[in-house]
């Protein structure tokens, strides 16, 4: 019995839906209205927090973060400091939690498991011809099951968006199914490139492909192109996963990547997923927030709420 | 940080209770509340003639904010008979881009002191600040912008034409929209010329009177904006029966309407009616759902529903009543009711006891009917007039609150099964304010507003106003255009066939 067939048996509603639904599945997606989302994103992102609250949301962000470098010219010197950022991001204050995960390209995977071993901190590898996902199928799967074999926790695909945006979605659908099963035990990250997809109702349909197809997170971008995630199109995908909860009675996790450098952006995003998909959702198992530089900004805001003054930012290590 | 829990898995109530939104008031201290006001007649404030002042409150406390003079017959007839000398002799002549420059000289001002205007206004009715700072007051000050840009256009806006003022004008606004409704008034009657005379709702005169001295630091010359204040039946009676009144522009309820229209029979006057509605927002099965959900809520719940064109009455298509009903539910749920000054309220206080008294009537009925009653289990403040956000589904057509206007926060929710069944049951009543429309088929939203008997038709948003989009109604709706270049036509005559309006008493 393969692996996928097992986490089928475990996982409620995963065993729904066959390449062959896929057509109908994403013509039955609700319409997206632009302006009307737009808004409400808005909206949502005028909202303020009590203090104590944003402190929490702030450790929440943190917890959440999937630490990440994802270049060309990453070195295992480069995995080694972001790992030790990630363990403990501020030397010199215990109360400050680790990441989630720290995510890295595949060569990359076993330097990043021997630093974080001992942590609560997990590895993500992108996989599956990261950021274009068009190479050889069976190179791309061969490249899941391989990270997956050196130990990595979680795998950050990317939606074959030749497929999606050709409508070959059985085709689209099979593929994500393949990843899911290669994936096996590990956490699947689906990437819908929503900065390629050109309208929220594709990137609605997008989220509904990639949950039927198994993925334990949907994710917004690379942030290997110009158009990276937004408050509306994050929330057109949170709606996406409350409908798909509501429908089968699976969780998925929402991941948003890509330009969010600030802790305000990270709080409204959380204020999004709270009106949204609830309490439930903000936990790491279900919400990360991919970002490089975003960490140093929360530390230097929890400090600031702490002690009401701002540090410069040589306080902070960088890493 | 030690508030914070820092497990791994924190227990999904201690995140309830940890996520809380600031309670983020307005601070009250930028207005400045007089102990009283008096009438403003001739470019100042003046004792009433009358000798009386009323209480007014703020509803979502109860306590008083002020005394403000009541107007009785006497001093309605002498700022009639100021606003009619102001006219002719300082205003009627004035070129009209020296009109403009008053009109731009209030909407700055209203900019300026937005936040002033914001927090007393919602001091006063009870609205959500993020309401009065979003939308009444920016709204106000883009009416005057708008209609100062048309003061020196007249000629052009009617070619072919001679359009020449009327004279002085009665303005009688409501209580929903103290601050709106009055610019929504007196920007068009003051770029074409006009003088007038105000009289706000009896129980939200603040901001009227911040705005009588607003315009008396823009130096408007003297008498041609008067504001007083007092009941609508008795102040509001002898101001509009007044022979120098030369035009009514009444924005109100249906009831007072009629009389109104009664009462100006035979005089000549000219009259403007906006009146009550039960706006159907019609959802078809193929709308984008989650922002219809918006929609709904939107139309119905801003301001509490006390919106004269409020979607009212939802109609769902059949097939999505389910998922759009429970997606409302758990919406509805999400929504925060409180202390109107707070940044993160979406629905604020009812404006009056009478007004509590009469949405709890209604509602009374609909359960007494037999439709069933949904309300989210939210906390009420102790003090002040507060109603839950309710939605009412096993609604009929012949139902009270599916025919009456309810005037609050309350929704009916019918049901149909082809487009034609949605015209024939949303044209179904008395009214004919305003509709929305939610589809993501274009042909079928142009189909449905050619037959909707409404003088708004929104497609796929709701509540949406604009200071250069006619807005006004059919049937019991009332008549008469306000906004855009069609709300110049009441406060003009076109044809120099009234050409001195008013019998000059």
């Amino acid at each position: 019995m393969s692996e996928a067939a097992e986490i089928e048996r475990n996982v409620p509603g995963l065993a729904l839906y066959t390449p062959r639904d896929a057509s109908r599945l994403v013509a039955r997606v609700t319409a997206v209205d632009a302006v009307g989302l737009e808004e409400r994103a808005a909206s949502l992102g005028r909202r303020s927090i009590k203090r104590g609250s944003k402190l929490w949301a702030l450790d929440l962000a943190i917890r959440s973060m999937d630490l990440t470098t994802l270049e060309g010219v990453d070195t295992m010197g480069r995995v080694v400091s972001l790992c030790a950022k990630a363990v403990r991001p501020d030397p010199t204050d215990a109360t400050i939690p680790s990441v989630a995960a720290v995510c890295v390209y595949p060569q990359l995977v076993p330097v990043a498991l021997g630093e974080v071993k001992g942590s609560s901190v997990r590895v993500a590898s992108v996989a599956g011809s990261f950021p274009a996902g068009l190479g050889p199928l069976s190179s791309r799967l061969a490249e899941i099951r391989e990270v997956v074999e050196q130990g990595a926790h979680e795998v950050d695909i990317v939606l074959n968006r030749s497929l999606f945006l050709g409508g070959r979605y059985a085709a689209c659908f099979e593929e994500l199914a393949a990843a899911r099963e290669a994936a096996g035990e590990a956490h699947l990250k689906v990437i819908l490139e929503v900065g390629e997809l050109g309208s929220y109702d594709r990137i609605r349909q997008a989220s509904v492909l990639a949950m039927a197809a198994g993925a334990d997170f949907i994710k917004t971008s690379t942030g290997k192109i110009g158009v990276s995630a937004s408050l509306p199109s994050a929330l057109c995908m949170m709606e996406a996963a409350r409908d798909f909860f509501h429908e089968t009675g699976r969780r998925v996790g929402i991941k948003v990547a890509g330009g969010i450098r600030a802790s305000k952006q990270a709080v409204q995003y959380l204020v999004l997923l709270y009106e949204t998909l609830g309490p439930e959702w903000m936990t790491p198992e279900l919400f990360r927030i991919g970002a490089s530089s975003l960490l140093n900004d929360i530390l230097m805001q929890i400090n600031k709420e702490r002690t009401g003054r701002y540090q410069g930012p040589d306080y902070f290590t960088i890493d | 940080m030690g508030e914070i829990e820092r497990t791994a898995t924190s227990a999904l109530e201690q995140q309830q209770r940890v996520w809380e939104y600031a309670t983020a008031p307005e601070a009250r201290d930028i207005v400045r509340l007089e102990d009283r006001y008096d009438l403003f007649v001739g470019g100042r404030f003046v004792e009433p003639r009358s000798g009386r002042y009323f209480e007014t409150i703020n509803p979502a406390t109860e306590e008083p904010l002020a005394e403000v003079a009541e107007a009785n017959e006497e001093d309605v007839d002498l700022a009639a008979r100021t606003a009619r000398e102001a006219w002719e002799e300082r205003w009627r002549d004035l070129p009209g881009k020296e009109r403009a420059k008053y009109l731009y000289r209030i909407a700055r001002a209203l900019q300026e002191r937005s936040r002033e205007f914001a927090v007393l206004e919602t001091m006063n009715n009870g609205k959500p600040i993020k309401e009065s700072r979003d939308v009444d007051v920016p709204l106000a000050a883009a009416h005057f912008f708008y209609y100062a840009g048309w003061a020196d256009k007249l000629d052009y806006a009617f070619p072919g034409r001679a359009p020449r003022p009327l004279g002085v004008a009665a303005q009688i606004t409501p209580w929903n929209f103290p601050l709106l409704m009055c610019a929504w008034k007196l920007a068009p009657a003051l770029a074409t010329g006009n003088t007038a005379i105000l009289k706000p709702a009896s129980t939200t005169p603040l901001t009227a009177l911040l705005l009588a001295e607003v315009i008396e630091q823009a130096e408007l010359p003297p008498g041609v904006v008067n504001v007083i204040p007092g009941p609508g039946g008795k102040t509001g009676g002898w101001l509009a029966a007044h022979p120098a009144i030369a035009k009514i522009a009444f924005t109100g309820s249906t009831d007072i309407g009629k009389v109104l229209r009664r009462n100006v029979a035979g005089t000549g006057k000219r009259l403007t009616l906006e009146l009550g509605g039960k706006a159907a927002n019609i959802v078809f099965e193929d709308a984008a759902l989650d922002q219809a959900v918006e929609g709904i809520i939107n139309g119905i719940f801003f301001n509490q529903g006390e919106v004269c064109c409020a979607g009212s009455r939802l109609f769902v298509q059949e097939s999505v009543f389910e998922p759009l009903l429970d997606k409302l539910k758990a919406r509805l749920d999400t929504l925060r009711v409180g202390d109107p000054l707070d940044k993160n309220t979406d629905v604020g206080a009812i404006n009056s006891r009478d007004q509590l008294r009469k949405i709890e009537e209604l509602v009374q009925s609909g359960l007494e009917e037999g439709a069933e009653m949904y309300q989210p289990d939210c906390d009420l403040p102790e003090r002040g007039f507060w109603f839950r956000p309710t939605l009412f589904t096993n609604v009929s057509q012949s139902h009270r609150i599916a025919r009456e206007e309810i005037f609050g926060p309350v929704l009916s929710i019918l049901t149909f099964r082809t487009p034609q069944e949605a015209v024939e049951k949303a044209n179904n009543t008395e009214y004919g304010l305003s509709a929305g429309i939610w589809t993501e088929k274009g042909s079928r939203i142009l189909w449905m507003a050619e037959r909707m008997k409404a003088g708004v038709v929104w497609a796929n948003t709701f509540n949406r106003f604009d200071p250069t989009s006619p807005f006004g109604g059919y049937k019991e709706s009332g008549f008469g255009r306000e906004g855009g270049r069609h709300g110049l036509e009441p406060y003009l005559d076109l044809d120099g066939a009234s050409a001195e309006g008013g019998d000059g008493a």
